[in-house]
């Protein structure tokens, strides 16, 4: 099963090897990862996305926690959770048919960030199930260069 | 005034109440040497090998409860301290491990001994430092040893680059240590601690099962209360022994992989299991489906992270071991004698015994002669890693904590000399004997010159059946007798070796020889002294539960 954890860490260099390298040697897998400075800039949060059941997830939260660096370890519940992803798409283009990819985009409600005579670069922000759909619908386009943002994610409603 | 890095280092350790360092000089710490060459107030001890003073710190932690300290240059200095900074983190031994770097200009550039010694230590260290401004060492300092011994103690590792060394500093040392994400939870939650009251209450079959965290928590008295309080028998880890006495009745000696048959069977069969300071590490627990079967557990542990790593707990309690039992004993009701499970026990005590075959020179034979010469004197008891670690923990008798010092989760041959080393250095009066094995004693014996020129005392018995006695024993016994590799019958003389070093020494070969030789070394005490047991070669180590196996499916003999 996925979980999508919140680790709250000082903002210290060194910090993402320590929380990378907990994952690796306990043998967790991460399946994308995204860290950014919070409103105070001496804490950064990291949100991870990783695979396993409820005796790993427990395990590494504690394991996490150990760490002198680490502030707060929570795991959001899928229920609970509003997320977003970030993709930016590049996908090859023609005379015959720049239209139809432009609807898409406009269907997504995606934006066009970038346009040559060749290609157009698409932005997508949503839930992992939207940017899967678009990137599912421009692949027959053919996708010249992809890249996808870690997931972030922050519990619904008040305090977590 | 202002005053060096180097000199700020050492004043910093001064304000932590350091009296001894372990170190090896190098380029990188030149600065530092420096200093020391007029300290006063802090001994240097030189070894003759990095890892030597990362044992010797460790064994120095062990025998004195403080924090040891350990130095060394950047590179190859600090690569060679990696493997006793991970044996004290295995083991969670406060220790603070300082290493030279190359100078911050000339950080990752692939400088002349440099190592990522941050990098390479970061996941056998509790916390690791590098020190990039120079005003912030004396925090760094004071943090790296708050973090060592608080909590669960572990090693915590401080890299300096040189220009830190030499460059200058108003130096202020902090009161107080202020590190917001590090708070570790020192009281037993109320509720938590009442339900295992209650369950204790209850119980018909307790066992309690007690670690190396006792030890460190200082909790023995309490443990001893609650034993005999509640009528419950007290089985031991490895890293446990000595932290209740092997001569109390209730005592049911180590449990696991080369436990007694009383204790292994004890566990298998009783209703409550109560875990203090422990982390049913695979050598304790077997085969973890079969492990405690008919239990409810009690895990009582500071570090949370253990409860239910390896095994399902019913009542965790995250606190200090001692907190925990003492307002643990304060709910807990009138005595509890559990006679028929004590009995029950008593019988198996009775039915199956440590014992061994007494024909030729034995293992077992010289330990437990030792064990009687010093029964009423302060002593130490050091191992190597092998079977004659196993023997020595099965066949000593230990009655107090901090009496045995051994490699429990690393297993690190080559631990037991340094770490005599160093248990001596802190433990001046006691009586501190090495029980190695010819090839672990061979791992580290350059530190037979740190223990002659300090005139250490130390005794080294060699246990010596010209093998690798335990891979050996897996191999007689595991893989159809293929001695691969573990036939070491072209030792070189280690009587001679220990002459050469300066040692007193000699070899025994017969039984009736052990007690006069044991003697003997007692008398020796401006020099350490080594004694080459020349053993029964096949001996094995038994009870002896083969890997993958329940607990109590032991092979006895």
């Amino acid at each position: 099963m996925k979980h999508t954890i919140s680790v709250i860490v000082e903002n210290k260099p060194g910090v993402l090897s320590r929380v990378a390298g907990l994952f690796a040697r306990r043998g967790f897998n991460i399946e994308s990862l995204a860290v950014g400075v919070t409103d105070d800039p001496s804490v950064s949060r990291m949100t991870i996305v990783a695979e396993g059941d409820e005796r790993d997830l427990e395990q590494i939260t504690k394991q996490l926690h150990k760490l002198i660096d680490t502030l707060k370890v929570f795991d959001i519940p899928r229920e609970l959770s509003a997320e977003r992803e970030l993709a930016l798409i590049k996908v090859a283009v023609n005379e015959k048919n720049r239209g139809e990819i432009t609807q898409i985009v406009e269907i997504f409600r995606a934006r066009i960030i970038d346009v040559a005579e060749d290609s157009m670069t698409v932005e997508i922000t949503g839930e992992e199930s939207k940017v899967e759909g678009i990137i599912k619908l421009l692949r027959r386009f053919g996708i010249k260069e992809m890249v996808r943002g870690g997931k972030i994610a922050l519990q619904r409603g008040g305090a977590e | 005034m202002e005053i060096t890095g180097a000199e700020a280092l050492l004043e910093s350790l001064k304000k932590e109440g350091v009296e001894i360092i372990f170190g090896y000089p190098g380029g990188q710490v030149l600065p530092l040497y420096d200093a020391l060459y007029s300290e006063k107030d802090i001994k240097h001890i030189l070894v003759r090998h990095e890892q030597g003073a990362a044992h010797a710190a460790d064994g120095y932690a062990r025998a004195t409860g403080k924090v040891g300290v350990c130095l060394a240059t950047s590179g190859p200095g600090a690569t060679n301290l990696v493997t006793g900074i991970a044996n004290a983190y295995m083991d969670s031994i406060p220790m603070v491990a300082i290493t030279g770097q190359v100078p911050t200009m000339l950080l990752g550039r692939d400088s002349f001994q440099e190592a990522d010694v941050v990098g390479i230590t970061m996941p056998i260290t509790k916390h690791n430092f590098l020190i990039k401004k120079i005003e912030d060492l004396p925090r760094i300092v004071k943090e790296a040893f708050y973090i060592a011994k608080s909590g669960r103690p572990g090693p915590v590792s401080i890299d300096i680059p040189k220009d830190i060394f030499t460059g200058k500093l108003k130096f202020s040392y902090p009161e107080k240590v202020e590190i917001p994400s590090y708070k570790p939870n020192l009281k037993g939650h109320p509720k938590q601690i009442s339900l295992a009251a209650k369950a204790i209450a209850q119980s018909k079959k307790p066992v309690l099962y007690v670690g190396g965290g006792v030890i460190s928590a200082e909790a023995s008295a309490e443990l001893k209360q609650l034993a005999e309080k509640c009528g419950i028998p007290v089985t031991v880890t490895m890293m446990g022994l000595g932290a209740f006495p092997d001569s109390n009745k209730l005592a049911l000696g180590m449990l696991g992989m080369h436990g007694t048959a009383s204790a292994n069977y004890a566990v298998t069969d009783c209703d409550l299991l109560i875990a203090v300071g422990a982390r049913f590490d695979d050598r304790v627990t077997g085969h973890i489906p079969r492990f405690a079967p008919h239990a409810q557990i009690i895990h009582i542990d500071i570090d949370p992270a253990e409860i239910g790593k390896n095994v399902r707990v019913d009542i965790p309690i995250v606190g200090n071991v001692r907190s925990v039992l003492k307002e643990l004993l304060e709910k807990l009701g009138p005595k509890e004698n559990h006679k028929d499970w004590i009995e029950q026990i008593e019988e198996w005590k009775r039915k199956y015994p440590l014992s061994y075959k007494k024909d030729g020179l034995k293992p077992q034979f010289v330990i437990e002669e030792f064990c009687a010469l010093t029964r009423d004197r302060e002593t130490i008891i050091v191992t190597e890693v092998g079977q004659n670690q196993m023997w020595t923990a099965q066949f000593y008798k230990f009655e107090k904590p901090r009496t045995w010092i051994s490699s429990g989760g690393l297993g690190t041959m080559g631990f037991g000399l340094p770490a005599a080393n160093g248990a001596q250095f802190g433990r001046p009066d006691a009586i501190v004997a090495d029980f190695a094995g010819d090839g672990s004693i061979q791992m580290n014996i350059q530190e037979l010159t740190t223990a002659v020129n300090n005139r250490l005392p130390i005794k080294i018995f060699v246990l010596d059946n010209s093998y690798l006695g335990m891979v050996r024993q897996w191999q007689e016994l595991i893989y159809q007798h293929h001695y691969s590799h573990t036939d070491l019958a072209n030792n070189p003389d280690l009587v001679k070796i220990a002459e050469a070093y300066g040692c007193a020494a000699k070899r025994v070969e017969k039984p009736e020889e052990v007690r006069a030789a044991l003697e003997w070394s007692l008398t020796i005490k401006d020099r350490p002294c080594l004694i080459d047991f020349v053993i029964a070669r096949e001996e094995n180590v038994f009870p002896f539960v083969p890997p993958g196996q329940a607990i109590n499916e032991m092979i006895l003999d």
